[in-house]
Formats: C-alpha cells, structure tokens, sequence
C-alpha cells in the first residue's frame, strides 16, 4: 500500500463531494454506509406501512387504488394489479430491508467505522474497494426499486416471488424483466458484500495493533470477522442460484425447468444454503454490539468472553448445515428431517450460552438505564422470544401446519425486525456521540425505544395468534375471522411509524443542539478502543499504534 | 497503510485477499457442482420420489403381500388427452406387472410430448423399478391420433425392510407430460421435429 502514504497527514483530506465519492476514509464510507442504510429502511419501512395498511381489514384496502395511482390501471385490472402489486411490496420490502437496510448498517456501517478502530488499525486493508463497496449498492436498490414499476407477468408490476424468488414462479411465473432487475439486483449487491467480507477478514487478520491477538479482539471486531466468513461462503452459492435463475429464464438452460429435466426444489436447496447463514450474517454483528453496550452500561468486562466469541463461531458454523428446516414440506424423508431438527435445535446452544452469558455480565453489576442500553435490554428480550419460537418451528412435526403462516412472519420478525433493527439502534445510540462529536437528547432516544418498543410488539405478537389459527402468509385478503388481530397488528405498525420519526427528528435535534458528547460519555465500562480516540475521531487515526496490555 | 505503521507486521494482504477470492470462486464452482451431484443424488437414492430404472427384468423373487399401485396422470403445456387406461393395480410385491396409460393428440399439428414421473410416496421412489416406460423416450402423435403407452414395472421386496415404508399399501405414480418443442429463449437455429438438442436422453428427466 506505498501509494496510500500519500495521505499520512492528518489534515490532508478532501472536500466537498469528492471526499464522499472518492472516499477511501472508513469512516467516510462508513457514514455513506449508514445514512444509506437510512433511506433504505425508511423505503422497505414505507413498504411494510403499505401492507399493514392493506391487511387492516379483510378486503381489498388500498392496493387497487395504488395499482391505479401508480400503473394506470382500471376496473378489474386495477383489482388484479393491485393484488400483484401487494406481492411485489412484500417481496420488495423483505428484499430491501435485507440487503439494503440491515447488512449495509451493521456490516458496511459500523462495522466499517468501528473495527478498524478496535483494532487499533489505521483503515480498512483495501481503502478503494472499501469504496467499490459502496458505491455497487446505489445502483443495485435503483435496480431493485425500478423493478416495481416494470411488468412482471401479464398485468402485474414487480417482483411477486417473495425474497426467496422460488422457481418456476420466478422464471415461466414471471417472463417480464422485473424479475430480471431485481436478479441483477441482487447480483450486484452480492458482489458489494463480498468485497467487504475479503476486505474485513485481511483487515482484522493483518491488522490488528501490536499485543492485540486474537483471543483479545474486542467481540464486535469477532463478530464481524466470523460475519464475513459466512459472506463469503454463502453469497457464492446465492449467485449461482440466481445466476442459473437467470440463464433459465434467458438463454434457455433448464436448471429448474422439470421438462428438460431440471428440478425446482434445488433451488431451494440452494437458496437456503445461502439464506440460512444469512440470517446469522444479519444477526451476529449485533451479538457483537449488544456484548460491548451490556458490559460498558453494566461497568464490568463482558461475562465469558471466550465462550462467547466460540459461541458465534460455532453459531457461524452449525448455521450452514441446517438449511432444509426451510423445506420440511417439500417432502424430504423422515431421517432428512430428523436430521434437521436436530441440527437446528443444537444452535440454541450457542446462542443460549450468549443470552445467558449476557444475563451473567449483567448480574451483579452497576447498571445505568441509559438509551444505549434500554435498546440492548429490548433486543435480548425479543430476540429470546423469536428464539423460542424458532425451536418451535425447528420440529418438522410442528412446522407442518406453520409453515407459510403468520407464525413464521412472527417469528423472523422478533429475531430480525426486533432483534436485529434493535441491535442497530443500539448500536447507533452508543456509536453516535462517538461517530459525531455530539449527545443526543436522552429523552427523545428513550421516547424513540418506547414508542419503537410497544409498535413492534403490537405489530408481530398478535400475528403468533394469527399464525396458529392459520393465516397464510403473503396473501393480500383473509378471512373475517382473523380480522381482529390483524386490526391490532396494522395499529402497531402506525406506532412504529412514528418510533421512525421520533429517530429522524432525534438527530436533527442533536445536529442542531450541538452538545459536545466528549471522547467518552460513557464513562469507565466503556473499555474498547475508540473511546481513547476524540469525538469524532481524527480522519485518520492510531498514528501511534495503541499498546494493548 | 502507510509502511512506517506496519513495519511489526509482514503478512500480506494481497495473500490473504487472494485466498479469500479463491474461496468465492470456490464456492460459486460448489454451487453449480451441486446441479449434477443432486442429479445422481435422486437417481442414486430415489430421493424426492425418483424412480429407478431397472436393469434386471424381473425382481428375482416375489412375496406374498399385496401392494396397490394406483396411476395418476396430468399434462402441462400440451393439448392432449393423457390418462391411465385402469385407476389402479394391486399386485404382489416383486411381481413384474404391465400398466397403460392412453394419450390422445387433441391439437391440429403434431406434437411431441414427453414425460416426467415421480412416485408417492416418494421414499418409494428407489425401490420403484422401470424396466420399459414410455417416459424413456420422447412421443409424437399426430392430430388425433391415440397411443396405447406401456409401462413395464416391479416393486423392490426390500421394501418392506423400509422402517417407514414396511407398512405401506399404495404407491402412486404419476406422470406430467410436457410438450417437448417450446420456444426457445436462445438462438438454437431451428429445433426441426427431434429433440435431440434439447435433452438428449431422457434419463434427464429424472429429477427428484
């Protein structure tokens, strides 16, 4: 990297927007990630606003008057079209918040802005594909955005296929070119993670400060490192899925076609070996911040360290041998399925050992309730109901009548929706007098996290009722009978709405108040490395290598 | 970064970015790997109701239990009339027994059709023994016409030492049949009236 020690002063730095787009800084990128991040999840948050809206009473709400406003249409097809559009939203949502919201915030996010720094290096091993990074996910979500407004199949705007675009709905299902864009999408947001996952394992494993080995690594910086191992086992394998997607729908292969001696159930097959590491890919970064806000606002080390990083590697791990718990109903044999319920009853080990090692740091320590910590608090709960709830759908016997209902949406939601988006705002309200120099309100970032808490709540607990009575998931009508809850449920998703706004206006309010936050606010828990550094950090940090004891 | 803050460490990047690399390029080689590994998977095991093709005519011995094979049949695409001559057959396990299906060409040209089956349920598949089938080979009826479409079958006696299937009463099998020209989506000048670039065996054809 001679051609980087050009800038090894720390006021060479550029301005305007060429520091933004020529940004090789990872705290430049690492913002960009953010506020990226942002817009996308107020995007796929709109989308899901939609749906609840429309799921308020049985009926037909508002999406034939969208298909109206939107597509032009009218009468019947305006109903049909509505109904399609109904599936694109929720594909589209899942998609964005997915790929767009929740990687992009933990992985390019924070983990951009703040491992290099736990670590005690200068920058990211790679700075310019650091910023290739980047800059692919702009044109993937217009690519994903624009397939909305493109034919899918006749009458029908958008991708309807759900994020999981299962074959042959996605391919004969399908012939328009939105499935086409949001494949390409999807591709290039794939290419986007990868470059980050190669660029944090050579950053973390070639790195790190003097005297910081491994076993000393602040648990964020683990929980990235085995992150991006699962990125980069996994996305392979989504790519090519979506690659033969591609090439079936286009030129003719028949990979998933059953005539030419295809078979669509592979591509679940494979889809789920990307997708189950996925969701711990979406997960573990958050593991990561809640250890270091539980032990910083509890003043004492985090309880169990090294079982706690082993616990994520052996989560990491176990996670890519239990994918066809997403298939129990695509007839796999009884051993196949006793097979994966058990494997995927064995991650509640692990992730036992974090919930109870966090209770263990917690135990008898000098706990202050601030902001950071109330959202930690709010994730190990709801993230310990989903995980009850996935042992439940982890037996084949069970899954058997939840599979594909509200129960499953539920479910996923309390571990990511609730687990995942609350490790975010957890770690956005520790990282960011750190990241800006200034405090935030408390009062509002409380008001957010009980506002946030309740919506939420509202939002995916009745659908555990909805789910066992049998409602179906990704339909836009049900019958009367489960109108109640699902009245409940949209109110939530009001609630929450305005939790959103609360968020927004809450960092206006500390851009404008300007509080000066200091370098560390937290006081004497917090112990990892960039509460040595100012707030902000200097644009190019640890000249002097950190001495780790 | 810049060499004066490295010097402690001498591990390069550019190794640990190319193995990494590897690995993807590694992976994406495993994804498509898994399209023929999946493929012999099926045929090996029977998985996903996959039947076997015999090569022996016969099972070589025949219990004296009764097992009812019932025949379904459904079209996809084509403009046939495609159904089993009789709903069911009960015969003894191991027995080699002859069934026929009847397609019946209800479109003005003439169409080639061909046939994918599995069996339920589908852990039978590998104990579910073809020795002719019609859905070997590829079937052109001209308009109207009707074809009598024979399959020569046997039932495994090992399957009764199939915990879950020791039990069993009834198998289904069931054939869809696909139309064999459609449209293709790339240039592959002209598919005349053969098949031959499409698949070119029908062994193809035996996805789970």
């Amino acid at each position: 990297m001679a051609e980087a020690a050009a800038h090894d002063h720390d006021d060479h730095r550029p301005h305007g927007w060429v520091r933004w787009v020529y940004s090789t800084n990872h705290k430049d990128i690492g913002t960009l990630y953010l506020i990226f991040a942002i817009i996308a999840g107020i995007v796929g948050g709109a989308l899901s606003v939609a749906i609840r809206m429309e799921l308020q009473e049985p009926g037909i709400q508002i999406f034939s008057g969208l298909a109206q406003m939107v597509y032009g249409m009218q009468g019947d097809a305006a109903i049909d079209g509505g109904k399609s559009m109904y599936n694109a939203f929720g594909a589209a949502h899942g998609l964005i918040m997915i790929f767009f919201m929740v990687m992009p915030a933990l992985i390019g996010g924070f983990a951009n802005w703040m491992v290099p720094i736990m670590i005690g290096a200068p920058d990211m091993a790679f700075p310019r594909m650091n910023n290739i990074s980047f800059w692919l996910l702009p044109p993937a979500f217009i690519l994903l955005l624009s397939s909305m407004f493109v034919p899918s199949a006749p009458g029908a705007f958008g991708v309807g296929g759900g994020w999981t675009i299962y074959p042959p709905l996605s391919t004969s299902g399908q012939p328009g070119p939105a499935m086409d864009l949001a494949i390409l999408a999807i591709h290039i947001a794939g290419a986007s993670s990868i470059l980050g996952a190669i660029n944090f394992i050579t950053t973390i494993f070639n790195m790190r400060a003097p005297g910081m080995t491994l076993h000393k690594m602040p648990l964020f910086a683990w929980a990235v490192l085995i992150t991006a191992f699962l990125l980069l086992l996994s996305l392979p394998v989504l790519a090519g899925a979506i690659t033969m997607l591609l090439t079936d729908r286009n030129f003719g292969t028949a990979f998933f076609v059953p005539d030419q001696g295809g078979d669509p159930i592979l591509f679940q097959h494979l889809f789920w070996f990307f997708g189950h590491p996925e969701v711990y890919i979406l997960i573990l970064p958050g593991f990561g911040i809640i250890s270091h806000i539980v032990s910083t606002f509890s003043k004492k080390p985090v309880f169990g360290y090294l079982g706690m990083a082993y616990a994520m590697v052996a989560i990491g791990a176990v996670g890519f041998i239990v994918w066809a718990h997403h298939m129990y109903t695509t007839g796999l044999s009884l051993d196949t399925q006793r097979y994966f319920v058990f494997a995927t009853m064995v991650i509640a080990v692990p992730t036992g050992v974090k919930i109870f090692s966090w209770i263990a740091t917690m135990w008898g320590g000098s706990i202050s309730f601030k902001p950071p910590m109330l959202w930690a608090l709010g994730f190990i709960f709801l993230f310990t109901i989903g995980g009850v709830t996935g042992v439940q759908l982890a037996n084949a016997g069970l899954d058997r009548s939840l599979h594909d209902t509200y129960f499953v949406i539920a479910h996923f939601h309390y571990v990511l929706s609730l687990g995942a988006v609350f490790a975010i705002f957890a770690g956005w309200y520790y990282w960011f007098p750190k990241m800006t120099g200034y405090m935030y309100s408390p009062v509002i970032a409380n008001t957010h996290f009980w506002v946030t808490f309740v919506g939420v709540n509202l939002i995916f607990f009745p659908q555990h009722f909805l789910g066992l009575a049998g409602m179906p998931r990704r339909t836009v009508d049900y019958p009367d009978a489960f109108a109640g809850w699902n009245m409940v449920s949209s109110y939530g998703s009001y609630i929450a709405a305005v939790g959103v706004a609360i968020f927004l206006y809450g960092v206006f309010e500390a851009f404008q108040k300007k509080r000066v936050a200091g370098a560390n606010p937290w006081g004497e828990g917090a112990t990892t490395l960039e509460w040595q550094l100012p707030s902000p950090p200097p644009f190019h940090q640890w000249e002097q290598l950190p001495k780790i004891k | 970064m810049s060499g004066d803050l490295s010097k402690p460490r001498k591990v390069n990047n550019g190794i640990v970015a190319a193995v990494c690399l590897a690995f993807f390029t590694g992976m994406i080689g495993m994804a498509y790997a898994a399209v023929p590994l999946y493929k012999m998977f099926c045929q090996v095991t029977g998985y996903g109701g996959t039947t076997q093709r015999a090569e022996k005519q016969y099972a070589g011995r025949v219990l004296d239990r009764d097992i009812t094979i019932r025949f379904d049949a459904n079209t996809n695409g084509i403009p046939w009339q495609f159904e089993p001559v009789a709903r069911s057959v009960t015969i003894k396990i191991g027995e080699t027994t002859q069934a026929h299906y009847s397609a019946t060409n209800k479109f003005d040209r003439p169409i080639t059709g061909r046939a994918s089956f599995n069996v339920q349920p589908e852990m039978a598949g590998a104990y579910f023994n073809k020795v002719e089938c019609f859905c070997f080979t590829d079937t052109t009826l001209t308009p109207g016409e009707t074809l009598d479409m024979p399959v020569v079958f046997y039932v495994d006696p090992d399957i009764v030492n199939v915990p879950e299937l020791k039990d069993l009463k009834t198998i289904t099998l069931s054939y869809t049949m696909f139309p064999v020209e459609k449209k293709q989506p790339v240039a592959s000048s002209a598919p005349a009236a053969g098949s031959s670039n499409k698949v070119p065996d029908s062994d193809a054809s035996l996805g789970g």
